[in-house]
């Protein structure tokens, strides 16, 4: 019995002629042209590198924004100290129904942001009889009364200012909490608090895990990223800085994260994921989804491809006798 | 009676490989006269660029990631390096939709579209942590964006996007030989079962006369 031909699975069996086929002399051809053409792209538009932000610029720049950060960690209402695995149990992270992926893998890289990112640098700096005397005192306080003191300066931190080289944050019962920010945001000013983040007791180091979401937790990054036009709703990191065309082929990606739901939930990453997988099995397994693999069938662009194969059949046709 | 020659692992896997792929196929001196449009060349420029991007690399790697903040040179190779990428992405797509429109997964070439399709996939992910070794403001703000993506996956808590040395590693070593191999068996897959043929359409008898 004959198999049943299937347009959009089978393909018939080329019964015509060749052509003479160079395949070397092509690839040769390519890659000189490609070259080429790499090497005017280059010249005439180079890359971009905008220097990274560094604790040291940041805290210059906007020192006040850096001390609400190192205070948003110290009283844990920074986004890494809310934020759930990977770094810590404080939510679920984002669930996809009822699967907590994120959850069920858990927090692997679990961390105090208080103690990691204000109370351990602090410890590293040279002897200073305040900073010891707040330190030893921090330590020696029960939590309830280091709640206390970091409340008290939080309420007082809404109308935080920066004066005369120092924060300003009109507040009582603080304990030891403004010399925290204030001796904090001296140690980033002169780059200190860049080596103690980035090295964390290492010689060597390539994890930048800390210092990029201490630097995250700010918005400084954000605004300088906005000002650059690579804000999540200006199509994000897709984008780079300059007139580049960047990652371009991440447009579907981007994309979802301009339109609700994915725009507006608290699950927007796992869902614009999600999709993007389902998406990608789909592309993947085109050959075996019907409909989706008669597309090409049905419009035909494939006319255009291959132009001078039908022309030359037309062309060749016998026409019947009559 | 077969000799023990015959017999050898050796043996028997040349003999299925040239089965397989025999010389003739591999490295063809004709083609089907139907491939005669513009729309083959974005396979062989994807290639082509693929090697562009790989010899830039090197290049790059020469004198270690931070080499070309600081150097005129440097900074000229990570143009390089920057716009052959963009090249092999803009053939790369053009290859894939125009396969899609020739449907070319017909007639038994379901596994090359599929390793088409990942090997783009795994391009993205090279060329994405590229853009996070970068050691500059894009890798600083493109990370912290996306770490949000992939830590809701769970993924994160291995793959750490913040980690500069891990997406380096990523980016210079695993990545780019998933995407040669990748590239590599694509590429025997085309030369196994050949350029896929046209439609069979009824034939308009003198429609071009």
């Amino acid at each position: 019995m004959t198999k049943r031909f299937r347009p959009d699975v089978d393909a018939p069996e080329w019964k015509g002629g060749h052509t003479p086929y160079d395949i070397v002399k092509e690839g040769a051809i390519a890659l000189l042209v490609v070259a080429i053409l790499t090497l005017l792209l280059a010249i005439i538009f180079g890359s971009p590198d905008e220097s990274a932000i560094t604790l040291k610029s940041w805290s210059n720049a906007a020192p006040v924004d850096f001390a609400q950060d190192a205070l948003s960690q110290l009283n844990g209402t920074s986004e890494t100290a809310t934020y759930g695995p990977p770094y810590n149990n404080a939510s679920v992270g984002q669930e996809l129904g009822p699967l907590s992926l994120a959850k069920w893998v858990g927090a692997t890289m679990s961390f105090n942001p208080a103690k990691a990112f204000v109370i351990d640098p602090l410890k590293t700096q040279p002897f200073q009889t305040a900073l010891s005397g707040a330190l030893k005192k921090w330590s020696d306080a029960s939590s309830i009364t280091r709640h206390t003191w970091v409340t008290n300066y939080t309420n007082g931190a809404a109308h935080m200012t920066w004066r005369n080289g120092a924060i300003v944050v009109k507040a009582s019962d603080s304990g030891p909490v403004p010399v925290f920010i204030n001796d904090l945001t001296d140690m980033a000013r002169t780059g200190a608090l860049d080596a103690v983040l980035t090295h964390q007791g290492d010689f060597y180091t390539t994890n930048y895990t800390l210092p990029l979401l201490f630097l995250e937790d700010g918005n400084y990054l954000a605004n300088t990223a906005t000002h650059q036009h690579l804000a999540g709703d200006q199509w994000g990191m897709m984008n780079e800085t300059g007139d580049y065309p960047g990652q371009a082929w991440l447009w579907l990606y981007t994309f979802w994260y301009q339109v609700p739901p994915f725009n507006s939930s608290g699950n927007g990453d796992i869902l614009v994921w999600a999709l993007m997988m389902l998406l990608t099995l789909l592309l993947a397994l085109v050959p075996f989804i019907p409909g989706l693999r008669s597309i090409p069938r049905k419009v035909k662009i494939y006319r255009l491809i291959w132009k001078e194969h039908y022309r030359s059949l037309e062309s060749t046709a016998v026409p019947p006798i009559t | 009676m077969s000799t023990e020659i015959d017999r050898q692992w050796t043996n028997r896997l040349r003999r299925r490989a040239l089965k397989l792929l025999p010389p003739e196929k591999l490295m063809p001196d004709t083609q089907p006269t139907y491939v005669s449009s513009w729309i083959y060349v974005f396979g062989v420029t994807t290639m082509a660029a693929l090697a562009v991007v790989i010899a830039s690399g090197c290049l790059l790697a020469l004198r270690g990631p931070q080499w070309w903040h600081t150097s005129s040179v440097g900074l000229f190779v990570n143009s390089l390096h920057l716009w052959s990428v963009e090249i092999f992405f803009f053939a790369m797509v053009i290859h894939l939709w125009g396969k899609y429109f020739m449907a070319a997964w017909r007639g038994g070439r379901a596994l090359t579209w599929i390793t088409g399709v990942v090997t783009f996939v795994t391009s993205v992910a090279t060329a994405f942590t590229g853009y996070l070794s970068q050691t500059n403001f894009d890798s600083q703000w493109i990370s912290t964006q996306a770490k949000d993506g992939i830590n809701a996956t769970g993924g994160g808590a291995y793959w750490n996007v913040l980690n500069t040395g891990q997406m380096l590693m990523w980016h210079i070593v695993l990545l780019p030989i998933a995407v040669v191999a990748l590239v590599a068996l694509h590429v025997l897959l085309v030369r196994v079962k050949g350029v896929v043929p046209p439609f069979e359409e009824p034939v308009k008898v003198g429609a071009d006369r």
